[in-house]
């Protein structure tokens, strides 16, 4: 994780000694304002003025926002690409130029700031990219329904890292929990004829590669990310081998889970837009939603959470408490495994019918990024592994209508911003203090 | 009035592999009592006050409560049996409220294990209220001073209902104000029914405040003595030996000015001034103490004068040479002598030998090297003279450093660091966890490089450490220098400066710091309205 944010004053002057990280203490309004977020800011918006407004395409980009099915029909919405593109870039050159303002007059700018800036952006960036391709139109309320599904297994992997780092063990091994969850759920689901019993057991094979994860880091100390990787590679090198000589030879005996099906709930799932994407799921997309609320109640608001929390913020007060810091976390890393299992089923009983080898294809790093951009917060991880899902959406979309941007460009988005993310643009992201750190007593 | 308690340890005794940590201790804490564990520090004292709060298991020997052996298999048992504990470092979550650390591990919930903080709450409101704490219970705890954050341990220990309340040595981040606040609360709790074990080393506020002092050395009770006791009577018996209390110090005579440091600002990677503006100079034969409370600028003042500081702007000057911007080596190479605060950390390598550690700043010079080889046998011969001289005590020179004692450790950086000609020496908490044998003699060294006519800065949190020592003394506060005093100055002036006061308002002040004038209640509030941690709380 990145060092610089794990000191848990800033200004304290040695991490190693938490006598003086407490003795400093500054008041919050003693931070000093810097020049960071006001000049990125200003510079996105300067290529943004520049690209998607003075150099913008001269077509209409047309945006549908009903499918046919809605029980009520709205128009499509129309912008002029080149008008469009001016109007929001000056739009996002104001909210910097008060961004700068604030800094000169030595305040913070507010939250909402950068958000606002990045919703301006991202749909200056629509409109640009729509307004250039051979066939301007896409339909809104399709990108946003796929967004939602390629979302489904990130969402799950990064609250399987929310409840493992919360309590103080780096999880790197989502990707191999994820992948172990699909391979035991294709499995499973087509030896039982029952897709429900293999999202069971994909809970359970995921509880299962997190239990080693517990049991090496926490038992053993070995380094939390070694174990991790190594888990990975494992994972791979097992489903893949059992993939090869077992599910190949045998497709109907092995590889054939049949489908979960999408529930439909009548009237709610025609309204535009958010019908879809809230109302016609299945079963694992509504149990995402009630994951991350459960998760995120859970931490904030029980008994459980605070425990959890103090055993991954400063595990030595926990234990003086009479609180049990190992078992609470071996107990965390394992749920944690069982809903990335559950993620992972999403692979084999949602979106397609079968296992393949690294079916996974990386998503749980990208599941790793969104805990991190969402600030170990399970509603910050869910809309990070929304945006995440967005831009990879949004990349295939772009492909099919073809635009001038190659789609390889597109592909490295949800890097691009993992990256500014974690460079702060959205605040300071810290990490839970004793993260990564085994727990020895005494 | 409230539950008493007796509390009995019998024959309590502690191994940790062949160390006897503690060996058969008796102690009877009698209920509504300050009962003090004096001793040094390594005496045994935190050992034994864990063995009791159940971090750790007794090797042998018995804790009983109210005449009834008990066992504590963790410091839940503890909790439930009526103890409760202060720990030195405290035991905080700095990210968690008051509230949620007061509530941690003791949760009242509502149906369905939702917790219930406004019942924490209300029973922290209680306790502040009865006894004067002052404590928001939604505040941050990394917001908090460090003063503030120990109320909420005591808070934490008595929301738990604990009749025995250890303090494991509770006034060592304390400024001298705090202390006195400190000392108060106790009196206060004693007054309502509850015990206190009191873990010191510092024997005034052991005489202030106690009613019976159990002394510990190397692990032994040694004896039990009386609050009336002189200083110098707890002091033999902590040590096992007569010790000089008092340094023989001969005026200084301070010479011409060579060390000259000018608006010295140090920048943190966060954006904070954590030193800032500072103007002073020492004079050759001259010792410039320099007080505060910990963690005010102190280790990034020393940095930066020894160049491992990144951004710092001003002037340091040593005999008209400018050292900011040189490399470490560069100012080591200057004469600069340097004993940095934490010698686990900073000033010595532990699984290297002693022999090593002493020429770990000059291993590739002549005579301990030789083109690019070294030579053991000079290094180690270096080692036996610096060990004779310094009084180090160990069997011999090529055993790892990290075997030694926290005393014996610390002599041999001041030997490393004494053993070459010096133009300034710097000693950042130059007796911080050494034994007052040990105390004694390093002070005595320190004494004596001034008068060869080095310039000396002395960094030390310790107030007395700086009253014996200095000719003149610095406070600093919050990055900032409140001013430069003279030896002799007052222990209740200084106080103040530590809490922010500039020299003048404190000499006011003293002695009703709580009728602040203006200028003084002014002074904390304009650097940070919660970060004042002096005069102003009462």
């Amino acid at each position: 994780m990145s060092t610089t944010a794990t000191s848990p004053v800033p200004g304290a002057p040695q991490p190693g000694t938490p006598q003086s990280a407490k003795e400093k203490a500054p008041a919050v309004s003693a931070k000093p304002v810097t020049w960071k977020v006001p000049v990125l800011l200003a510079v996105l918006g300067v290529v943004a003025f520049i690209f998607f407004g003075v150099m913008g395409p001269n077509q209409t980009a047309s945006f549908g926002i009903s499918s046919s099915g809605d029980f009520f029909q709205l128009p499509a919405i129309q912008v002029p690409a080149f008008l469009g593109g001016i109007a929001l870039s000056v739009l996002m050159l104001g909210l910097a130029a008060y961004a700068v303002y604030l800094k000169t007059r030595n305040e913070r700018s507010p939250g909402w700031l950068p958000i606002v800036f990045i919703v301006l952006f991202v749909a200056a960036f629509l409109i640009w990219v729509v307004g250039g391709a051979r066939t301007p139109s896409i339909s809104l309320a399709g990108l946003i329904a796929g967004s939602v599904t390629l979302a489904v297994p990130l969402v799950f992997g990064s609250l399987s890292g929310v409840l493992c780092e919360r309590a103080g063990v780096v999880n790197i091994a989502i990707e191999g929990q994820l992948l172990g969850g699909a391979f035991t759920a294709a499995m499973v689901a087509t030896l039982t004829k029952s897709p429900f019993v293999g999202l069971l057991a994909a809970a359970v094979a995921g509880a299962v590669v997190s239990m080693v994860l517990a049991v090496f880091s926490i038992k053993y100390l070995v380094n939390q990310i070694i174990v991790g990787v190594v888990l990975n590679v494992l994972v791979s090198g097992l489903t893949g081998f059992l993939f090869s000589t077992v599910m190949q030879a045998n497709k109907a005996q092995f590889n054939s889970p049949g489908r979960l099906p999408i529930i439909d709930i009548p009237v709610l799932s025609s309204i535009p837009v958010i019908g879809s994407i809230l109302f016609k799921q299945s079963v694992v997309g509504y149990l995402m939603y009630i994951a991350v609320i459960v998760v995120w109640i859970g931490l904030f608001k029980t008994k459980w959470g605070l425990r959890v929390r103090a055993v991954g913020e400063h595990p030595q007060a926990a234990d003086t408490l009479g609180i049990k810091v190992n078992a609470t976390r071996f107990w965390n890393v394992t749920l944690g495994g069982a809903v990335a299992g559950i993620g992972g089923s999403f692979f084999t009983l949602v979106a397609i019918d079968s296992f393949t080898k690294e079916i996974s294809g990386g998503r749980g790093f990208i599941a790793l990024a969104a805990l991190i951009f969402g600030r170990w917060n399970p509603i910050g991880a869910f809309f990070a592994a929304l945006l995440f899902g967005f831009a990879d959406n949004l990349q295939s979309i772009v492909t099919i209508i073809g635009t001038p941007v190659p789609s390889q460009f597109m592909a490295m988005l949800p890097y691009l911003v993992t990256v500014l993310a974690v460079a702060g643009l959205v605040g300071r992201s810290r990490p839970p203090a004793a993260d990564g750190i085994p727990y020895v007593k005494g | 009035m409230v539950r008493v308690l007796k509390l009995e340890l019998r024959g309590i005794t502690k191994r940790f592999g062949s160390l006897i940590a503690n060996d058969h201790i008796d102690v009877v804490v009698e209920p509504g009592q300050i009962h003090c564990l004096l001793g040094e520090n390594g005496a045994g004292k935190s050992t034994l006050m864990n063995v009791l709060y159940g971090l750790y298991e007794p090797s042998e020997g018995e804790i009983l409560v109210d005449g009834k052996a008990v066992t504590f298999r963790g410091p839940g048992d503890a909790m439930a049996a009526g103890i409760g504990m202060v720990h030195q470092h405290f035991m905080l979550v700095p990210v968690f409220t008051v509230a949620e650390n007061v509530a941690l591990g003791a949760e009242t919930t509502k149906a369905g294990g939702f917790l219930n903080l406004d019942d924490t709450r209300r029973k922290i409101k209680e306790i502040s209220d009865r006894y004067g704490f002052d404590v928001d219970p939604d505040a941050l705890i990394e917001d908090l001073p460090v003063g503030v954050q120990q109320r909420v341990e005591i808070i934490k220990a008595l929301v738990r209902d604990a009749k025995v309340l250890i303090l494991d040595e509770p006034t060592a981040v304390l400024t001298p104000q705090d202390t006195d606040e400190l000392l108060d609360i106790m009196r206060q709790l004693k007054s309502s029914g509850t015990s206190i074990v009191f873990i010191s080393h510092k024997l005034r506020e052991v005489k202030a405040v106690s009613d019976t002092i159990t002394v510990i050395r190397r692990g032994k009770v040694v004896g039990t003595a009386d609050p009336g006791a002189s200083t110098t009577e707890l002091a033999s018996m902590m040590v096992g030996r007569a010790v000089n209390l008092t340094l023989d110090k001969a005026p200084a005579k301070p010479q011409e000015t060579t060390f000259q440091v000018k608006d010295l600002t140090v920048i943190a990677p966060t954006g904070q001034h954590v030193v800032d503006g500072i103007s002073f100079d020492i004079a050759r034969g001259e010792i410039l103490a320099v007080a505060g409370v910990q963690g005010n600028g102190q280790t990034e003042l020393t940095e930066a004068i020894l160049g491992l500081q990144g951004r710092c702007h001003g002037s340091i000057l040593l005999d008209g040479e400018e050292l900011l911007g040189h490399s470490v080596k560069e100012v080591l190479n200057a004469g600069v002598g340097f004993v940095p605060e934490d010698r686990t950390v900073d000033g010595l390598i532990g699984t290297f030998s002693i022999a090593e550690n002493l020429v770990l700043d000059r291993y590739d010079q002549p005579p301990f090297a030789k083109g690019i080889s070294m030579s053991p046998a000079r290094i180690l011969e270096n080692a036996k003279s610096r060990i004779d001289e310094f009084d180090v005590r160990t069997p011999s020179g090529s055993l790892a450093a990290g075997t030694l004692s926290g005393g014996n450790q610390q002599k041999v950086v001041m030997a490393r660091e004494l053993s070459r000609p010096l133009r300034l020496f710097i000693a950042s908490q130059p007796t911080r966890g050494v034994d007052v044998g040990s105390i004694e003699f390093l002070h005595k060294r320190i004494v004596a490089e001034r008068d060869q006519g080095t310039p000396v800065m002395i960094i030390s949190t310790e107030l007395d450490e700086v009253i014996e020592l200095a000719d003149r003394i610095a406070v600093l506060y919050k990055g900032k220098l409140v001013g430069i005093v003279p030896a002799g100055t007052g222990r209740d002036v200084l106080g103040l400066m530590m809490a922010g006061l500039s020299p003048e308002s404190a000499h006011a002040d003293t002695p009703h710091a709580a009728h602040a004038d203006a200028t003084g209640a002014q002074k904390p509030a304009q650097t940070s309205t919660s970060g004042a941690e002096g005069g102003d709380h009462d």
